[in-house]
């Protein structure tokens, strides 16, 4: 079942922008452009892509906060914008940069808000309370004013905020921004429970590269509001041109090594690094350095992903 | 998976749903200011003795004469009253609402959509206080002293019509400040407006309409429906003439002039969500 449909969904912003002392000039920034996919009920899909790529609007347009310019969308479905508060119950959303929290009030509190302005039966409500304390160590923070919370903590108390009624697809807008290493793992240990132990539909932006992997089948990104690449993680590495890089250690410094199909990209005294296409077989290349150079000991890098997507940000046109 | 969705819902079940989510967020508000308590006593007997200020420049012009525009004092208290109470109560309803630039640009607007209660209802209560109390309190009381002193034959039709003003008054102020304050939706800046509107407004309304020209009394009653909240009425009540000579009619008709305002102030919010652009991150 698709949870989540886009059919050409564009959002323009008018910026005026002054020009010269008295005259303002209108542009028009497409934030997001002709973006179409689909999100079928229960996956984990990563959302990435540079600064200003077009990802917190597109979730705003998800979750009905933004009205797009142009295009179709669909959540659990309701049209977003038009039906916004129905929505708001089918769905979850943590903001990274920003809390749902009461800032003067103990976390309890926010929780028991929740409640009912969600109108959580009071069973359920106890039930995904009790859970979220446990899978999160949120219990001796609940009687804690929020503004007293660490921002680990806090981001906790977000997720938690965002579950208690049971909403069919959870956004995450940078849900590990700012957190360290512990606090990453442990959001993440909880997502997963989320998505594959309670089946909650889940699409998540971030600029972590490892959330992606240790969470996502899939993933998304998108560059100048226009998708750029939707699969696989593994599939990244073909579309992204990736190379794979050959260390080679001979028996004394030399000049940059000739063979074909790989390129010398950087020489160390006695050391090399030849770059060749990652999907291209290292074995003709290592026979080929063998066979013309005293070869003593060599490694296979395989790319890294951050690479990959670097390369890829880099090679789309400006438009 | 469990929903509770429940089929489409009805005007009133929306309204009735509008008027809890405010409570609920009121009264969060209330419990957030809890832990500043001990400010709590003294910024409302500071908040009535600022506003009381108003009444007493209106008491010490009397000491010279008698009359001002043709109006005794007690007749000055009712406008005093009247508009005061209506602002007061307004102020304390949905004043936050003239926030609402600041909302956009923390980026907290963003948070009251996502969640499935009304946005409006949400920001109106944003920081809800009871100290807000004292502008309406101090006024009832002007009231109070006023309508025993004033020389006026309590009939049934005026108490009627007083009781009616001070809920229509409301409901305009109110459309006014949620109006004004639509305003930030596009310009960052128009709070000043609005307040302009509002507590600008009032101040207008606590002196009789014949002491301003022809052309601003009919600016406030066929423009900003102002001249509604209490003018138009108190000419009835007080049995004067118009100045401006209009058919008695408009004396009553201050409950169709909040509808209207209620109403151009509900397009122009949704218009304003609409368009709105979100904090930029
Ligand atoms: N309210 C706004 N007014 C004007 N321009 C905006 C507004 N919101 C976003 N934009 C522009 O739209 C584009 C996309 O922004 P968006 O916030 O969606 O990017 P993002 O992918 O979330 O980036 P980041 O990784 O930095 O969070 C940017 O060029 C941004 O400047
Ligand atoms: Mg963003």
């Amino acid at each position: 079942m698709a949870l989540i449909e886009l059919e050409d969904v564009a959002r323009t912003f008018t910026i005026r922008a002054k020009v010269g002392r008295l005259r303002r000039e209108r542009r028009e920034v497409r934030a997001v452009d002709g973006l179409s996919f689909t999100v079928q009920a229960g996956e984990c899909v990563g959302y990435i892509g540079p600064n200003g790529a077009g990802k917190s609007t597109t979730i705003k347009m998800l979750t009905g906060i933004l009205v797009p310019s142009a295009g179709r969308l669909r959540v659990a479905g309701v049209d977003p914008a038009r039906e916004r508060t129905r929505l708001a119950r089918r769905i979850g959303v943590v903001f990274g940069q920003r809390t749902t929290l009461w800032w003067d009030l103990p976390l309890r509190d926010s929780y028991e808000l929740a409640r009912r302005i969600y109108r959580i039966p009071d069973a359920r409500y106890r039930a995904n309370l009790d859970r979220c304390v446990e899978l999160l160590e949120l219990g001796p923070l609940l009687d804690t004013p929020v503004r007293q919370l660490s921002l680990g903590q806090r981001m906790r108390g977000d997720l938690a905020a965002a579950l208690l009624h049971d909403p069919q697809v959870l956004y995450l807008d940078e849900p590990t921004i700012g957190l360290d290493v512990v606090s990453k793992v442990r959001v993440r240990e909880f997502l997963r429970e989320i998505n594959t132990g309670a089946g909650t539909t889940v699409l998540l932006t971030t600029h972590d590269l490892t959330d992606i992997e240790q969470l996502c089948g899939r993933v998304m990104v998108i560059d100048h509001g226009r998708m750029v690449y939707d699969g696989g993680l593994d599939g990244l590495h073909a579309t992204g041109q990736s190379e794979r890089t050959l260390v080679v250690d001979l028996a004394g410094p030399s000049a940059p090594i000739e063979v074909p199909g790989a390129r010398v990209v950087k020489v160390d005294g006695a050391r090399q690094w030849l770059a060749f296409p990652a999907e291209d077989s290292a074995a003709p290349i290592v026979a080929a350095v063998a066979a013309g150079y005293p070869l003593l000991d060599l490694s296979v890098r395989e790319p890294a992903i951050e690479d990959v997507i670097a390369r890829m940000y880099a090679k789309v046109p400006i438009g | 998976m469990a929903e509770y969705l429940g089929e489409r819902e009805s005007g009133v079940e929306r309204l009735r749903w509008a008027v809890r989510s405010w409570q609920l967020t009121a009264a969060m508000w209330t419990r957030a200011a809890m832990a500043y308590r001990a400010s709590f006593a003294l910024m409302l007997v500071a908040n009535v003795l600022i506003t009381s200020l108003d009444f007493v420049v209106v008491v010490l012009m009397f000491q010279h004469t008698d009359r001002l525009g043709g109006w005794t004092l007690p007749e000055l208290g009712l406008l005093y009253g009247t508009s005061a109470f209506a602002l007061g109560t307004a102020d304390l309803l949905v004043g936050s609402v003239d926030s609402l630039g600041e909302r956009i640009r923390a980026g907290t607007l963003d948070v009251m959509l996502i969640r499935p209660a009304p946005a409006l209802s949400q920001v109106c209560a944003e920081r809800f206080s009871l100290r807000r109390l004292g502008r309406p309190a101090q006024a009832t009381a002007v009231l109070a002293w006023s309508v025993s002193a004033v020389r006026v034959d309590w009939t049934w039709d005026r108490v009627l019509l007083l009781a009616a003003l001070l809920v229509s008054g409301t409901v305009i102020f109110s459309a006014l400040f949620i109006g004004g304050a639509t305003l930030q939706f596009w310009w960052g800046e128009a709070k000043e407006l609005q307040n302009s509107f509002t507590y600008g407004g009032a101040t207008l309304l606590h002196y009789p309409p014949t002491v301003f020209a022809k052309e601003l009394v009919a600016g406030v009653t066929f423009g900003l429906p102002l001249a509604f909240v209490n003018w138009l009425p108190l000419l009835h009540i007080l049995g004067k003439p118009d100045p401006l000579g209009l058919p008695a009619a408009f004396q009553f008709a201050s409950p169709l002039a909040a509808a209207g305002s209620v109403l151009v102030a509900g397009v122009a919010w949704r218009a304003g969500l609409r368009a709105y652009r979100g904090a930029g991150n």
